[in-house]
């Protein structure tokens, strides 16, 4: 018996880690499986007979039923673990979790947790496929591929645009996995927050730094706009939320200044008010609800790829399950 | 206890400490060197030591080295530690005092002592706490640990804070006449750090601790030692800003000993990535530019004594999340191959500099015995084949713990006999011997 062709190997970890014609890949892949969702019946075969865990030992929603959808709507049987209420909350470690996993015969461990590296370590440990739906402050791929998914649905090819996100960069994965993602698609990256909420060496990265967001409105095609962490005013990195949005938010006024109409997304949850205003996150520029959609469309594409599918019979695949 | 007199034949004696470099013997009689020289007299039941094709140095000692006992003894015993150490060429250690109960009494200073002569293989000094329970806020009875044995102070492990219990370890250590030991940081720089800050944090999304943090101390350390005109000694410095200063010191004669570690001087934080727990220390690994500092004040002697922090840990322990494992990696059965491999084979430093920086200094530095080979001193001697090839295996270690990032690497000399007291404590070809 042959192997299943990988195209993106056993794991998806992070960007970084991915070519740029992988990520197209995953991209391409995920364009006929959008269709999927707006079936009356929306499920196909595909991974029908696969376990999925979803692991998720930090609080999450939105990911975790973006996960769960795409599982569901491949056939996948799924069962979700929370650190509440599990082992993990009686101090079990995270390599004995993986273990236990293994030894009731599982395919694919979808993983979201509080620790930078966790989803690799996991990954290193067990022959199972895992996707990072998370880690600490590293990575969070799907997030990132469902943001290029979008760019690319309104912008088109994204070479040479510029994407600029904006926050909490220091802490925030879907900002590393943003900036990998976009500089391997040729994009040109720019990142705006204040000075404490900037990794020290970011620029080394290849991104465009910008401390006032009226220059980075000024600059980009895209805004990513990312949630500001209510624990980063407990930790003292900024003085107070309205300061926070009087200097950073992004409000209609500031938009209206711009020479271009400038694309506004978020990977939510939003904090109105904050580091986003009201009329901007409902207005005419904001793709924030499409890149939910997209959510389900680029983690089924994530899915079927890692489960050894072969992006050129996707369409394929999402036919065969037209009888339901 | 009598013993055997033993003749160390035909090997080249290198001791710094009296300018010797040549091709002599040596005897050891009633726990002193007796004589060094050719056709030396061979009192009867003379044990005789074929040394032909090694290198005879001053026992190797390591002020810095965490045994964990008592309360860590699943990671290292005073007796595993101190056989670890024999093995890796070292006659003596001095153990610190960051276990659980804290060293910070005399009843305390005197068990460590005691398991380490019960040992019976590296000599195991004691340094106590600094301050009470390592809380950083009142120095501890330094006059009785002393008596009991301890040959420094320090709270190694938690900085000191407070500027002004460091002047007074400084100054009240000073009738004593022992070293403040410091683990320079400053704990409101470095946050949650646990790595360098740097690009390799930034991409791994790991909290940085900044060089500042380990700068800030160590300029304070200096300052308050050249107030109080006590000795301060500067653990594991990482930082080329730290060696400037330290260098700019001793230039206007502040009383500072400073110490590198052989990862510091071999290594980067681009050990690190793929979240390699066996790569976490405190200080952090560094900057290529900070490794070349390490490196240039390890060879003019700014660094002047070389030392391992040997911090062993349980392989659970380190098989966690990167954040979640602890500080440090295990050094003594390492450290004699890797620097003769890759500073005095590469020509960079001469065997005598090394001897020099791994066993006259530190010694110096502590007060302790040992260090030379002059007659009449302590027969504590280090034989080293300058030649062995062989290959890090962590599962031959003697030392409890495995976790060092130095797995595979393939080194050029190491020891092959350690005597303490003129009696053979370990050979290469014999394991350990009682």
């Amino acid at each position: 018996m042959s192997e299943p062709a990988r195209p993106l190997g056993k794991d998806l970890i992070g960007l970084e880690d991915l070519s740029a014609d992988q990520i197209r890949t995953i991209l391409d892949t995920a364009e006929p499986f959008k269709e999927i969702s707006e079936r009356r019946i929306k499920k196909v075969p595909v991974l029908r007979g696969q376990t999925i865990v979803n692991l998720f030992m930090e609080p999450s929603t939105r990911t975790r039923i973006s996960f769960e959808f795409a599982e569901k709507r491949l056939s996948a049987d799924t069962v979700n673990i929370s650190s509440t209420g599990s082992s993990v909350q009686k101090g079990e470690t995270l390599v004995d979790t993986a273990r236990n996993l293994e030894a009731m015969k599982i395919d694919m461990v979808v993983i979201r947790h509080w620790a930078s590296g966790a989803a690799r370590f996991l990954a290193e440990r067990i022959p199972s496929n895992v996707v990072n739906a998370g880690d600490g402050s590293h990575e969070h791929p799907t997030q990132a591929l469902l943001d290029l998914l979008t760019l690319r649905d309104h912008l088109g090819d994204l070479t040479g645009r510029r994407v600029c996100v904006v926050g909490d960069i220091l802490h925030s994965r879907v900002a590393r996995s943003n900036i990998w993602g976009l500089l391997k698609l040729g994009a040109e990256v720019g990142v705006c927050g204040p000075r404490t909420l900037l990794p020290r060496g970011i620029e080394s990265f290849g991104v465009e730094v910008f401390s006032r967001i009226e220059d980075a409105i000024e600059w980009a095609d895209a805004l990513n706009i990312l949630r500001l962490q209510l624990e980063r005013m407990q930790g003292g990195f900024v003085p107070s939320l309205r300061e926070y949005n009087r200097v950073y938010g992004v409000s209609t006024a500031r938009l209206e200044k711009a020479p271009r109409d400038v694309l506004i997304l978020h990977p939510g949850p939003m904090n109105r008010g904050v580091e986003i205003d009201s009329d901007v996150a409902d207005g005419p520029q904001s793709v924030i609800l499409k890149q939910v959609t997209n959510g389900v469309a680029v983690r089924m594409a994530v899915l079927y790829l890692l489960a050894g599918g072969a992006p050129e019979r996707a369409e394929a695949a999402k036919r065969r399950g037209m009888g339901g | 206890m009598s013993q055997r007199p033993m003749l160390l034949k035909g090997g080249r004696v290198v001791d710094p400490s009296q300018g010797l470099d040549d091709h002599v013997d040596v005897l050891l009689t009633e726990g002193k060197v007796s004589k060094i020289g050719i056709d030396l007299p061979r009192p009867e039941g003379t044990e005789d030591v074929d040394c032909e094709g090694t290198v005879i140095v001053p026992g190797l000692i390591d002020v810095h080295v965490h045994l964990r006992e008592p309360g860590g003894e699943h990671k290292e015993t005073i007796a595993t530690g101190a056989r670890a150490a024999a093995a890796g060429g070292f006659t003596a250690v001095c153990a610190m005092p960051n276990t659980d109960p804290v060293i910070d009494s005399p009843a305390t200073v005197g068990f460590v002592a005691a398991a380490g002569r019960e040992a019976g293989s590296a000599r195991v000094y004691p340094v106590g706490a600094l301050s009470i329970g390592q809380k950083g806020e009142r120095l501890t009875e330094i006059g009785e640990l002393v008596e009991a044995g301890a040959v420094a102070i320090t709270d190694d492990g938690r900085p000191v804070m407070d500027s002004g219990l460091m002047r007074l370890a400084l100054e009240y250590a000073q009738a004593f006449d022992i070293p403040v030991a410091d683990h320079p940081e400053d704990l409101g720089l470095s946050r949650n750090g646990v790595m360098n800050e740097g690009v390799v944090s930034a991409r791994l999304g790991l909290a940085g601790k900044p060089n500042a943090s380990e700068d800030v101390h160590i300029l304070r350390d200096l300052l308050v030692a050249e107030l109080t005109g006590g000795h301060i000694h500067i653990q594991h410095v990482s930082t080329r800003q730290g060696i400037d200063a330290i260098r700019q010191a001793k230039a206007r004669g502040v009383r500072v000993t400073a110490e590198a570690t052989p990862h510091h001087l071999l290594l980067t934080d681009d050990a690190v990535d793929g979240y390699r727990t066996d790569a976490k220390m405190n200080p952090p690994l560094r900057s290529d530019a900070d490794r070349d500092a390490v490196r240039a004040g390890f060879l003019d002697g700014t660094l002047d004594t070389l030392a391992t922090d040997h911090a062993p840990h349980h392989y659970d322990e380190k098989e966690q999340a990167f954040d979640d494992a602890p500080f440090g990696i295990v050094g003594l059965e390492t450290v004699v191959g890797l620097i003769l491999t890759h500073l005095v084979h590469t020509g960079e430093m001469e065997l005598s500099t090394f001897v020099e920086r791994a066993s006259v200094q530190p010694a110096r530095a502590f007060r302790l015995q040992g260090g030379t080979l002059v007659e009449g001193g302590v027969a504590d001697v280090t034989v080293l084949d300058l030649d062995r090839t062989w290959t890090v295996d962590p599962s031959r270690f003697l030392s409890r713990s495995r976790n060092t990032p130095f797995t595979g690497w393939e080194l050029r000399g190491g020891p092959v006999r350690t005597v303490v007291g003129g009696r053979t404590i370990w050979t290469l070809t014999g394991g350990p011997r009682s």
